[in-house]
């Protein structure tokens, strides 16, 4: 078997909903089986890539093959391989999980004896065997999150789009999410996912695109991004104003909280700056009641891409 | 296998249309509610006219002088079954315009499904659904008394008649639940479809009525459809109603069908 052509090659995408440019040529090229994440902040643009990319909206410029599919003159031939859990839940409330899944098992025309085995793998695998016949009413957020995951998974396509996966599910169920996802890539699967979470993109993906206001700011493995900034710092917290005011003297280009009285100080070259710092503030006789280290995370990456500190709310908005 | 000898799957329009279908009715079957309403207006209607009115309006109708009640049951009754399948169309528009903002629609369209494999579940679900309805009106019609003098053949061509009326009202319905800016919206536009029988021979002969409203009332889809209706059941004269109801089946459906899909295929792809 000999696949040509990369799972998602995107040129010059735009798109504008009336006045709004919600994306601004975007150029993005995902490989098959791995993962990779769109992050940005709520109107950046990631969903409508996405509905893009699954036909559910046609783009005004650029083009876009998913599968090796043109997703505007081939839309059919996307659909055929790909499956799409959207931010909101696509499944079916007035049914029962077990229907919903025996639903998509015929419409993704399994054998009719496939059917039921396939519905009970499904049902087995994301936990919810006990809930199979109950109505929809009764499963918490992240069981109808499983469910609809599922429902994507009963032909296993080749691509999968997840938008938001995780937006309003509790720690556990995420954890859950991510194995989930973890297995499908094991499994050869392309995932595109989208996400406001920096440590979720961190967790699962390849590569990171970052997206901000309809354009691609940066794109790289999570490792090549946080290198963009440079390298982390200590946070000293003091006992009173006296020894914050000695300590700030000593390191220039610290800075200092005086509500919170800590200083943080810029620790370019991990344990080594960070023990001569310790040195420093030794010989000066300065009492540190406490000490973190703080290493560059997405947050910062995020925060010099976009000159914005983007802190997601537990509740998804669509973007 | 290269990439480029993926082909969609095609072909599978009915399959996809048949399960579509069966997800309509296993909604019908566990949220009865709406179907029970479909039910149950006429009925209250079929007495309330039968029983209240039936005694004074039977005597002004030609034989009903002596059994004038009796006489307007049978002359009521296809009004009424009309009125049922016109009825019907609330409840169409209303689940439409209820699954049209769940997710699952969203994901309907990323799969590669016939497009009016949705539509046409909708619309076979919802027409089984008013010829249920039909027949249990009808039960309560022969429970009052009215016995209809038909034949095999015209049971037959009154049934046949109904089913299609009520197929293409569905479409329209169908149409009426997408255009719909919210759900209330969508429950009360077909509305006006349950009134039309009154403006029509549903209820009194359109004779009787002021020649301004007359030309309406004689050639609106309704009152064809029942003529015709009350041709087979009772042997009154059809006259040319039975070809202006078929074309305004014909009519109706292709409108439906055509509005509808343009609905849905726009809102696919924005």
């Amino acid at each position: 078997m000999t696949i040509v052509s990369p799972a998602i090659d995107v040129r010059g995408l735009r798109k504008s909903f009336g006045n709004k440019v919600v994306l601004d040529g975007v150029d993005l090229t995902v490989a098959r089986g791995t993962v990779s994440a769109l992050l940005g902040p709520n109107g950046a643009g990631k969903t409508t890539a996405v509905n893009i990319l699954t036909t559910l909206v046609r783009p005004d410029a650029g083009t876009a093959t998913v599968d090796g599919h043109d997703v505007v003159r081939n839309p059919d031939g996307v659909r055929a391989g790909i499956g799409l859990t959207g931010q909101f839940s696509a499944v079916d409330k007035l049914l029962t999980g077990e229907e919903n899944l025996m639903l998509m098992a015929r419409l993704r025309h399994l054998p009719a004896k496939r059917v039921r085995a396939r519905v009970a793998e499904l049902l087995e695998q994301f936990d919810l065997l006990e809930a199979a016949r109950k109505p929809l009413a009764t499963y918490s957020g992240g069981m109808a999150r499983r469910l609809d995951l599922a429902m994507t998974l009963v032909d296993t396509p080749r691509i999968i789009f997840l938008d938001e996966p995780t937006t309003g599910l509790d720690p556990r169920s995420r954890h859950t999410m991510w194995e989930i996802v973890r297995d499908l890539v094991a499994q050869g699967t392309t995932v595109l996912l989208t996400t406001q979470y920096l440590d979720e993109a961190d967790e699962l993906a390849n590569r990171i695109v970052v997206l901000d206001g309809g354009k691609i700011v940066a794109e790289g493995t999570p490792e090549e991004l946080k290198r963009l900034v440079p390298g982390g710092h200590i946070r000293l917290q003091f006992a009173d104003a006296q020894a914050l005011n000695s300590a700030a003297a000593l390191f220039a280009g610290s800075a200092r909280r005086d509500a919170a009285l800590t200083l943080e100080v810029p620790n370019p070259n991990g344990v080594k700056s960070l023990r001569s710092a310790l040195d420093r503030l030794d010989g000066a006789g300065i009492e540190v009641a406490d000490l973190s280290i703080h290493t560059p995370d997405l947050d910062d990456v995020f925060f010099a891409l976009t000159g914005r500190v983007e802190r997601p709310q537990t509740e998804g908005i669509p973007s | 296998m290269t990439a480029a000898t993926i082909q969609p799957q095609r072909g599978h329009v009915v399959t996809d249309s048949l399960t579509m279908t069966s997800r309509n009715l296993l909604h019908m079957v566990r949220y009865p509610g709406l179907t029970v309403f479909v039910v149950v207006l006429p009925v209250v209607f079929l007495l309330l006219f039968v029983y209240v009115f039936g005694g004074t309006i039977g005597a002004g109708l030609p034989g009903g002088a002596v059994h004038g009640r009796e006489t307007y049951a049978a002359y009521v009754l296809p009004g009424i079954l009309l009125m049922t399948i016109a009825g019907s169309a609330g409840g169409t528009a209303t689940t439409v315009s209820m699954d049209m903002t769940e997710g699952i629609v969203a994901r309907f369209r990323t799969m590669a499904i016939s497009r009016a494999a949705v539509l046409t579940g909708h619309v076979l679900g919802n027409t089984l659904q008013g010829l249920i309805a039909v027949v249990v009106v009808f039960g309560v019609g022969l429970l009052i008394g009215v016995r209809p003098t038909a034949g095999p053949l015209q049971w037959l061509a009154a049934a046949g008649l109904m089913a299609l009326v009520a197929f293409a009202i569905t479409w329209l319905a169908v149409a009426m639940g997408m255009a719909a800016k919210s759900v209330e919206t969508a429950s009360n536009q077909p509305l006006v479809l349950t009134f039309l029988p009154f403006l029509g021979s549903g209820f009194v002969p359109t004779e009787s009525m002021p020649v301004w409203l007359h030309g309406f009332a004689q050639y609106q889809p309704f009152t064809p459809w029942i003529e015709t209706v009350r041709g087979l059941l009772t042997g009154s004269d059809m006259g040319v109603n039975p070809l202006l109801g078929i074309g305004w089946i014909v009519l109706l459906s292709v409108v439906g069908y055509a509005w509808s899909m343009v609905l849905y295929n726009r809102k696919s792809v924005r």
